[in-house]
């Protein structure tokens, strides 16, 4: 894995592929039963578009369990640990209300990423619908769950600028994007009673980073997990 | 509700005639006390084990070692969560709720079945769990589908279907480990060492010790006694032990022309009692992450229901 290109498709592979396997760490762990069933759906979406995307760009199986975490390109947003219930429902609304709006417009072009986006696009919106449900009843439910879902929101909110830098090789208006993104989000925040973050949505060093291999330390430890099966046994089927 | 003798005997007399019958008693039928409260323990206790049983898998979610394997036990692990959720809206219909079921179980009152409380310590376990365990459960589970309550039968209709495939994916799964490399050859066998046992006492105490047995079947709600099933499931599984190329670590099992069913060695019942008991491996840690789950959920159910009350309309 010495020689790879970031093409798009790894890109966008790596984003679903990092995203579904944190979802998958809530499974036994969900606030309620149907929380189980929907998140481990959102997972499985995500996996299913992983493997598309991933198979696009060699094999998905080499790709997910035999890069070192620098060859990674996933946005540092999915990376993040799930945090509570309100931590996981603000990094989906994050990211679902991004790859809506990019698969809409891939869907409609004709790259290789069209039929992906087209047929994603439905699963997308379901998932970024279950976030704003969720963000609107966190947010005007409880004291204390609005204040958990704030926080979740603005711990998150510096992992959002990377989402709109551009992606080698995939032309998309990513300015645009991230205007309607921007006030789709402040829809939804209004709604629910919360506040649109203030301050920078890049870190200090970090802008665009993901996409360039460089990843926050809870990264490695989650690949670890990940990998340390399928790199116990080399060479063997499963 | 108080009813004079003599309706009541009229009203028993119509159920009696309609388990006879083999026709189904619906929730709004009348129904004996005692067999509304059979009812209700066992629906809650296999819904029970459809939620406690997803722990040992979900153990193996991050570590899947192909995407494929990984979107399959994601997707099997999901399904019991289902299985959870028809279960306990089929408890619902005898005049019961899901979250006082969740009580007694968080509690201790209510069991799940003790095949729960083992570890997954291989990948392979989670083939061993989907072939012997699951396929334990569908033995138990098939004649359930004829129960003589409806919304049980129903509910174990569609779980049964989902049940075989989670059956087949650990099946395919041990096989593909059973012809691969030396050493997942020797997680395959070391996992169907450990789990088979376990999973022939799934199928409960021998016909002479088992508490409830009787009424169970007078009521139909039970139609083979657990000793028959545990044979009918030791007959499936030496064949496809063979075609795994694996072995059952029993030196007892022989084919007994006889009798036209395979003969099997004595089960450690002194094993099944103690995990019972909550002295297995992983009992206290089973309850405790599933009521750590649950606590730590209050905020967000409180969040929804207080949201609902706001918008005046029905959260889920």
């Amino acid at each position: 894995m010495t020689n790879l290109t970031r093409t798009p498709a790894l890109a966008l592979g790596d984003d679903a592929l990092i995203l579904s396997h944190r979802l998958g760490e809530w499974a036994g762990h969900a606030p309620v039963l149907e929380e189980e069933v929907a998140l481990a759906n959102i997972a499985l979406d995500l996996l299913g578009q992983a493997r598309i995307l991933l198979s696009l760009a060699g094999d998905e199986d080499e790709l997910a369990y035999l890069r070192e975490e620098r060859q990674f390109c996933n946005v540092q947003l999915v990376e993040q640990p799930n945090g509570d219930f309100a931590h996981t429902i603000a990094r989906q609304l994050y990211f679902s209300l991004y790859q809506q709006l990019l698969f809409d417009h891939l869907a409609t072009g004709g790259s290789e990423l069209a039929p992906l986006a087209a047929k994603a696009v439905k699963e997308t919106a379901y998932h970024r619908d279950h976030a704003e449900q969720w963000t609107l009843r966190l947010g005007d439910g409880t004291d204390e769950s609005h204040t958990r879902m704030q926080r979740g929101l603005d711990a998150l909110w510096r992992f959002t600028g990377e989402l709109f830098e551009p992606v080698d090789a995939l032309d998309a208006p990513w300015q645009t994007l991230r205007d309607e993104w921007t006030t789709r989000l402040t829809t939804v925040l209004e709604r629910a009673t919360l506040t649109v973050p203030q301050g920078p949505q890049h870190g200090a060093w970090t802008a665009g980073a993901g996409r360039q291999g460089l990843h926050t330390e809870p990264f490695g430890r989650m690949l670890a997990e990940m990998q340390h099966l399928h790199r116990s046994h080399p060479g063997a089927t499963w | 509700m108080t009813t004079i003798a003599p309706e009541e005997s009229a009203l028993e007399a119509v159920f009696d005639a309609t388990v006879a019958a083999d026709e189904r008693i619906e929730p709004r039928d009348w129904m004996p006390d005692a067999y509304r409260s059979t009812l209700i323990r066992q629906i809650a206790q296999h819904a029970h084990s459809e939620i406690i049983g997803m722990q040992p898998e979900a153990n193996w979610i991050t570590r899947a070692p192909s995407l494929r394997r990984k979107a399959i036990l994601m997707a099997k692990v999901q399904d019991e969560a289902g299985h959870g959720l028809y279960l306990y809206s089929s408890a619902e219909t005898l005049g019961t709720s899901r979250d006082e079921l969740l009580d007694k179980l968080h509690t201790g009152r209510q069991k799940y079945s003790s095949i729960f409380n083992y570890p997954t310590l291989t990948w392979a376990d989670v083939g061993a769990i989907g072939w012997l365990v699951d396929g334990a459960a569908i033995t138990n589970q098939v004649p359930l589908c004829r129960c003589s309550y409806g919304p049980y039968a129903r509910a174990m209709v569609r779980i049964c279907k989902e049940e075989s495939f989670h059956q087949r994916q650990g099946y395919e799964l041990l096989l593909a480990l059973s012809r691969g490399t030396e050493a997942q050859h020797a997680m395959a066998q070391d996992a169907v060492d450990r789990w088979w046992w376990p999973s022939l006492m799934m199928f409960g105490p021998p016909d002479d010790e088992s508490a409830h047995s009787a009424q169970s079947m007078a009521w139909k709600i039970k139609r083979h006694s657990n000793d028959e099933l545990r044979q009918r499931f030791v007959d499936i599984c030496v064949p496809q032990a063979e075609a795994l190329g694996l072995t059952l670590p029993d030196p007892d099992l022989s084919w007994n022309e006889e009798r036209g069913h395979y003969d099997f060695g004595p089960i450690d019942w002194t094993e099944f009692w103690e995990v019972l008991k909550g002295n297995g491996p992983c009992n206290a840690q089973r309850i405790t992450r599933r009521r750590r789950a649950h606590e730590d959920g209050a905020w967000v159910r409180e969040a929804a229901a207080a949201h609902a009350a706001k918008h005046g309309k029905a959260d889920r």
